[in-house]
């Protein structure tokens, strides 16, 4: 029996980011590692509470992560790159500073669970490539990619101090992983630049700014399309296109998938269940390279 | 009944801060056995010895002690004071109150009584000492030099004018190490080759020097004085004596054109299978590559080369590794740096922009005798019209080096002067600090800057490319607080200086020791930088330090020096702590040969009993340790002084 | 013309604060800066700072705690960890700037209205109110406390993320509220 992995959707992959949880498990079924939601988790708290009171930060983590160990499993996969830096962030603190440690041990006492100890939060890049491995994947592949070359965006927090989803420099393995299916990549130098996260939300024309940047960088290397590994990124370079274009008088229309999206539609899967028709930008180009599936208007 | 004589060091405020010094001799004199004790501001100065001269004499003590800094700082100060007294040497024990007490407590009562203890320890111990003498043994007068850059030349050149016999061994096929790769040096612009050359010649033409290139060490036996040493000779499939170096075998070679990669020009030029490094090479000898020559390959080639050579018949394609061992007193490290690869940090994009350089291959590119004949142009062919230069390459790092390379600051502004003579480019040496402390660097700084270099305080964080073909370096300009983004046409690493891959292998058949970052360690960082702690194995260059050619020189003079007074004393003498068999307890049961690390120990065929060959035996100590009928003992470690000691030690009162 | 003078004196500085700030976990390496900038160079928002990212460093470690923590940049840090990555002497940058924040919201040293403290407390309530946070909710409450106005501007975005089925009104509650809030209320052991 294939192993289940145990997952953390975060808030995110439940609203925004629904595409990714939807495509996630579809790609998850077909590779015949069944995937399990964390029950009841909460939110992991993300930058805000750290900005705010670093110790609810790790009690907030430390929950899930004991959860997650009262389920007996010693692997909690995290999609969401805050999420996954969070959760990591509170072990590595909990390891190095007894006085954190403690903390988190009482707090967790007191709501009656136990010590998070030897959890090992993962994201499903890492876990596509060393637990199934780019061989495997190749050899999954059943449809041609006819999107021509992406740009692989790794983001921030997913390639940061406490992970080890990839380097932190010049991240690879997220292109591996496109070419082995047969989606060529370009080099893209601001792979590792941030989004902005929440700032366009709050610093809206800064956080803008620097998704035009993106964007317009993947454009000038001759990507159709950017492929993220974080709702966060995934929306910030969706969501405002258009604004983006009036802002700069440079016309974008660039789909902004998942690497989970590509995967499952590479391996067959039922574009219906991948979520396609959640992204807002290039809905026409997305539909002229599925076309000749005839069900097409109906998953974009 | 011993007269002993207790003397406690002030060393200035070093002890005295936090040691009650006078309460210290007070105790001491309490004790049984001891006919004198003082406090002195400074015990190892003139006055302070005198002390202890005259007491002997006039209180007719047996047993000094000295309670104050290290032995490896004074103990052979006090033993020969105790000599010049008239007692044997051994006679003395050394407490050391400044290290194990006053620097490492702040409880000025507890250090005190720290202090009473130890001295207490050795009263109780220096009764039982014996007299013991030192031994002399004769030194080989001939010299082993390890690395053939301007450290090796100079300290061969040095021994050889002192009439010594130097061995010279190079495992490249030339000498020169990396200042025959410059064009120019630093601070002065003389031209590297103008004042290199002449020294490689005078080194091969020196009847006193063996040089020896495509060669390595590959083991060390004996210790100072006389040490065995065997050296590998790679085949160069050219007969030394028959090749006159006059390259008509290279014309004639099969391969018409140069095709494969030069090591010399940092591989920005080609060269063919049979080649000489670069026309200044010294031995004036070609080589044959076997990696990318014909023959070697399929045995089929038409051996062209072997034609043109004709009678003078110096290609042997037969040449074999060889081992030959000499003899030599001493020996002088001289295996220099490596530089650091920039692969190693990716946001620089080494290796996959084109355009991005490091500081040697630039150095290549300015040489007149260079890959481009001295034109500074990219891999396309275009001159640069504007050049980034970024300081600190692998250097004060956490996540490489952590210290500063000593010599980027002043080659980038070499560079950036000799770059803008060659193409009149727009320069930006982007650094963290300038660090010019040399005898007229400062100047020289100041000269760059008045022929319009641009300076940017910061550490370049990101090269990337432009549209335009171009490349970007993203720089806080931190005197201005501002990010700058800066196009240029070509990006030059400042990379650091590291030690060599092998620092570490080599280390340890020398016996000597390595510091963290792969650098040998001298003795004093002070007092004796060109010396180890192993007798008769000296420093000289980089390969104990990143530094420049005139502190290079410097130190292989020093190296020099050092070798050549130990020569002419003529002998070494050796200290008796020596361990020896007890015979009659010996049971032969051999635990002991293989533990020392010295191979001093063999078996007596006769009466198949260990023996300990004093000339070896350095006083480790581990064969006592391990003699399971405990009959080996060790001079001066008896374990009756030993036990005394730890009795002493523990009698608080 | 508006002539604010820019020297400083020294007893505007509080050289106890950066020594204090020193224990705090991830910013124990603060006092190794070299100020070579690099966080500054690699931090793609340090061109839209008041003080780039070395100069707070700098300001910290001098003790100009005013200055620092009324600065514009620790609310424009997006918690990319860039820098932190990049530093030569492994400072940890991003938990500085978040010490810093969180020192500043305590203090309420920011400007009125401030979006970005108004958002990060909007949803550290939910957060603890909940177990879960709801970008519609969040969004919605932002706007209120700090600029009504940017909700026209969200409009578009709106009504797509409605269409694609991206936008839940739902507002969630996990079911062990009371564990966490149990969880949470465990009190800080004491400095
Ligand atoms: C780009 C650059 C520019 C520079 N410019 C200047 C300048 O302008 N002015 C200045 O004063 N300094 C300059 N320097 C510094 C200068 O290079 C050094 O000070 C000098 O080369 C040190 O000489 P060395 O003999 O110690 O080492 P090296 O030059 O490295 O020579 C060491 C030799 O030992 C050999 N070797 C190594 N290991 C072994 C072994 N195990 N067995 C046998 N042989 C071995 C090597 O092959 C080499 O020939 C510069 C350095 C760099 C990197
Ligand atoms: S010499 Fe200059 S460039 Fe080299 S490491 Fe030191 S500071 Fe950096
Ligand atoms: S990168 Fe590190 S050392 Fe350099 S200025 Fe920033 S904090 Fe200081």
């Amino acid at each position: 029996m294939a192993r289940d992995y145990l997952y953390f959707p975060g808030c995110s992959l439940k609203a925004t980011g629904v595409a990714y949880e939807e495509s996630m498990q579809e790609l998850f079924r077909i590779l015949e590692m069944p995937l399990r939601e964390l029950e009841d988790w909460n939110c992991c708290g993300a930058t805000s509470y750290m900005a705010i009171d670093e110790e609810s930060a790790f009690q907030l983590s430390a929950r899930n992560l004991s959860l997650a160990r009262q389920n007996g499993n010693s692997d909690l996969m995290a999609p969401c790159a805050a999420c996954y830096l969070v959760l990591r962030k509170t072990q590595d603190y909990v390891k190095k500073y007894p006085r954190v440690h403690r903390h988190v041990a009482a707090s967790l006492e007191s709501a009656g669970l136990p010590m998070m100890d030897g959890v090992k939060v993962r994201h499903p890049l890492e876990v596509l490539y060393n637990d199934v491995g780019l061989e495997k994947l190749e050899s999954k592949v059943v449809r041609r990619w006819r999107g021509g070359p992406v740009a692989c965006y790794y983001g921030c927090q997913a390639v940061r101090p406490f992970t080890e989803v990839d380097r932190a420099h010049n991240p690879i393995r997220m292109d591996e992983i496109m070419k082995a299916v047969g989606v060529p990549t370009v080099d893209y130098s601001l792979k590792t630049k941030c989004c902005g996260g929440a700032l366009t939300g709050t610093i809206h024309d800064v956080g803008v700014r620097l998704n035009y940047l993106l964007l317009k960088e993947a454009a000038r290397k001759g990507a159709n399309a950017i492929v993220t590994l974080c709702p966060l990124c995934q929306f910030n370079l969706d969501a405002y296109q258009v604004e983006i274009q009036k802002e700069s008088g440079e016309s974008f229309d660039t789909p902004i998938l998942y690497f989970t999206q590509v995967l499952g539609w590479a391996f067959g899967a039922d574009p219906r269940k991948l979520g396609f028709k959640r992204g807002i930008a290039g809905r026409k180009l997305l539909k002229q390279w599925f076309a000749e599936h005839a069900e097409v208007e109906q998953y974009v | 009944m011993a007269r002993i004589g207790i003397y406690v060091c002030h060393c200035g405020h070093n002890i005295a801060g936090t040691i009650d010094v006078k309460g210290v001799a007070n105790y001491a004199a309490s004790l049984p056995g001891v006919a004198v004790a003082r406090d002195y501001k400074y015990m190892c100065s003139d006055p302070g010895q005198d002390l202890i001269k005259n007491d002997i004499r006039d209180h007719q003590l047996d047993r000094i002690i000295v309670a104050a800094c290290s032995p490896s700082l004074h103990e052979a100060t006090f033993r020969n004071a105790t000599a010049q007294g008239g007692l044997n040497a051994y006679y003395f024990q050394m407490v050391n109150v400044r290290e194990h007490d006053a620097w490492v407590h702040s409880d000025k009562a507890a250090a005190t009584e720290k202090a009473k203890d130890l001295v207490r320890a050795a009263v109780y111990r220096v009764k039982l000492h014996k007299p013991l003498e030192r031994r002399r043994v004769p030194i080989r007068p001939e010299v082993l030099v390890v690395g053939g850059g301007i450290a090796g030349i100079h300290a061969s050149l040095s021994l050889a004018a002192a009439g010594k016999q130097v061995y010279l061994v190079e495992r490249e096929p030339t000498i020169g190490g990396h200042m025959a790769q410059f064009d120019k040096t630093f601070p002065t612009l003389d031209c590297a080759a103008c004042i290199l050359t002449p020294k490689m010649t005078a080194v091969r033409a020196n009847p006193n020097i063996t040089l020896w290139t495509l060669s390595e060490v590959v083991k060390v036996e004996g210790f100072v004085g006389s040490y065995q040493v065997t050296v590998r000779h790679k085949p160069r499939y050219i007969i030394d004596d028959l090749c006159v170096g006059c390259l008509e075998c290279v014309e004639a070679c099969v391969f018409k054109e140069p095709r494969f990669s030069d090591e010399f020009n940092v591989g920005l030029g080609k060269r063919k299978p049979v080649y000489m490094p670069f026309p200044q090479a010294v031995p004036q000898l070609v080589l044959i590559d076997p990696e990318t020559c014909i023959e070697f390959k399929t045995g089929k080639c038409k051996k062209t080369c072997v034609e043109a050579c004709a009678e003078r018949n110096a290609i042997d394609f037969t040449q074999k590794e060889r081992l030959e061992t000499i003899e030599v007193g001493s020996i002088i490290l001289s295996t220099g740096f490596e530089v650091f690869d920039p692969h190693r940090i990716p946001y620089y994009g080494y290796g996959v922009y084109p355009n991005v350089y490091t500081a040697l291959e630039v150095e290549r590119l300015v040489n007149a005798a260079g890959p481009t004949g001295g034109e500074v142009v990219l891999r396309d062919g275009r001159k640069p019209k504007r050049v980034g230069i970024v300081h600190c390459v692998g250097s004060r790092d956490e996540h490489t080096n952590r210290y500063c390379s000593r010599v980027c600051c002043m080659y980038s502004l070499k560079l950036a002067h000799l770059v803008k003579e060659h193409t009149d480019a727009e320069i930006f040496n982007c650094y963290i600090d300038m660090r010019t402390p040399g005898k007229t660097f400062e100047e020289f700084y100041n000269r760059v800057g008045e022929e319009g270099v641009n300076f940017v305080r910061g550490k370049v964080a990101d090269v990337y490319p432009d549209g335009d073909g171009s490349l970007v370096m993203q720089v806080e300009d931190t005197l201005l607080g501002i990010v700058r983004k800066i196009p240029v046409d070509m990006v030059v690493l400042a990379v650091g200086l590291e030690a060599h891959r092998d620092a570490d292998a080599v280390r340890r058949m020398f016996n000597i020791t390595c510091a963290s970052e792969g650098f040998f360690v001298e003795r004093h960082p002070k007092l004796a930088p060109v010396n180890t702690f192993t007798d008769g194995i000296f420093l000289a260059g980089c390969c104990q330090g990143p530094k420049d050619i005139p502190d290079t020189v410097a130190q292989a003079g020093a190296a020099a020096m050092e070798a050549a007074a130990l020569i002419d004393k003529g002998y070494v003498e050796l200290e008796p702590m020596t361990a020896s068999v007890n015979e009659e307890e010996c049971s032969g049961c051999k635990t002991c040969i293989p533990m020392c690390p010295y191979s001093a120990i063999s078996q007596k065929a006769d009466v198949k009993k260990a023996f300990i060959n004093e000339v070896l035996c350095k006083g480790c100590g581990t064969c006592v340790a391990a003699c399971p009928s405990g009959s080996i003992k060790q001079n001066l470690f008896e374990d009756e002084e030993i036990f005394e000691e730890i009795e002493g030690v523990l009698a608080y009162a | 013309m508006d002539f604010g003078r820019t020297m400083k004196y020294q007893r505007e500085a509080e050289p106890d604060w950066p020594h204090q700030l020193k224990q705090l976990p991830g910013c124990e390496r603060l006092f190794s800066c070299i100020q070579c900038g690099k966080c500054s160079g690699t931090c793609p928002l340090s061109i839209y700072m008041d003080y780039t990212p070395r100069r707070i460093i700098n300001l910290v470690r001098e003790g100009f705690r005013n200055e620092a923590l009324s600065s514009k940049t620790i609310w424009l840090c997006a918690s990319c960890y860039a820098c932190a990555v990049h530093c030569p002497q492994d400072i940890h940058i991003t938990d500085v700037m978040y010490m810093l924040k969180r020192e500043a919201i305590q203090h309420q040293m920011y400007p009125k209205r401030f979006p970005i403290p108004v958002l990060a407390r909007e949803f550290y309530d939910l957060v603890r109110k909940r177990g879960r946070s709801s970008e519609f909710w969040l969004v919605l409450r932002l706007a209120m406390k700090s600029n009504p106005l940017i909700l026209l501007g969200m409009v578009r975005t709106g009504f797509w993320l409605i269409r694609t089925g991206r936008l839940s009104l739902r507002s969630e509650r996990i079911r062990g509220v009371h564990q966490l809030r149990r969880e949470l209320a465990t009190p800080k052991e004491a400095q």
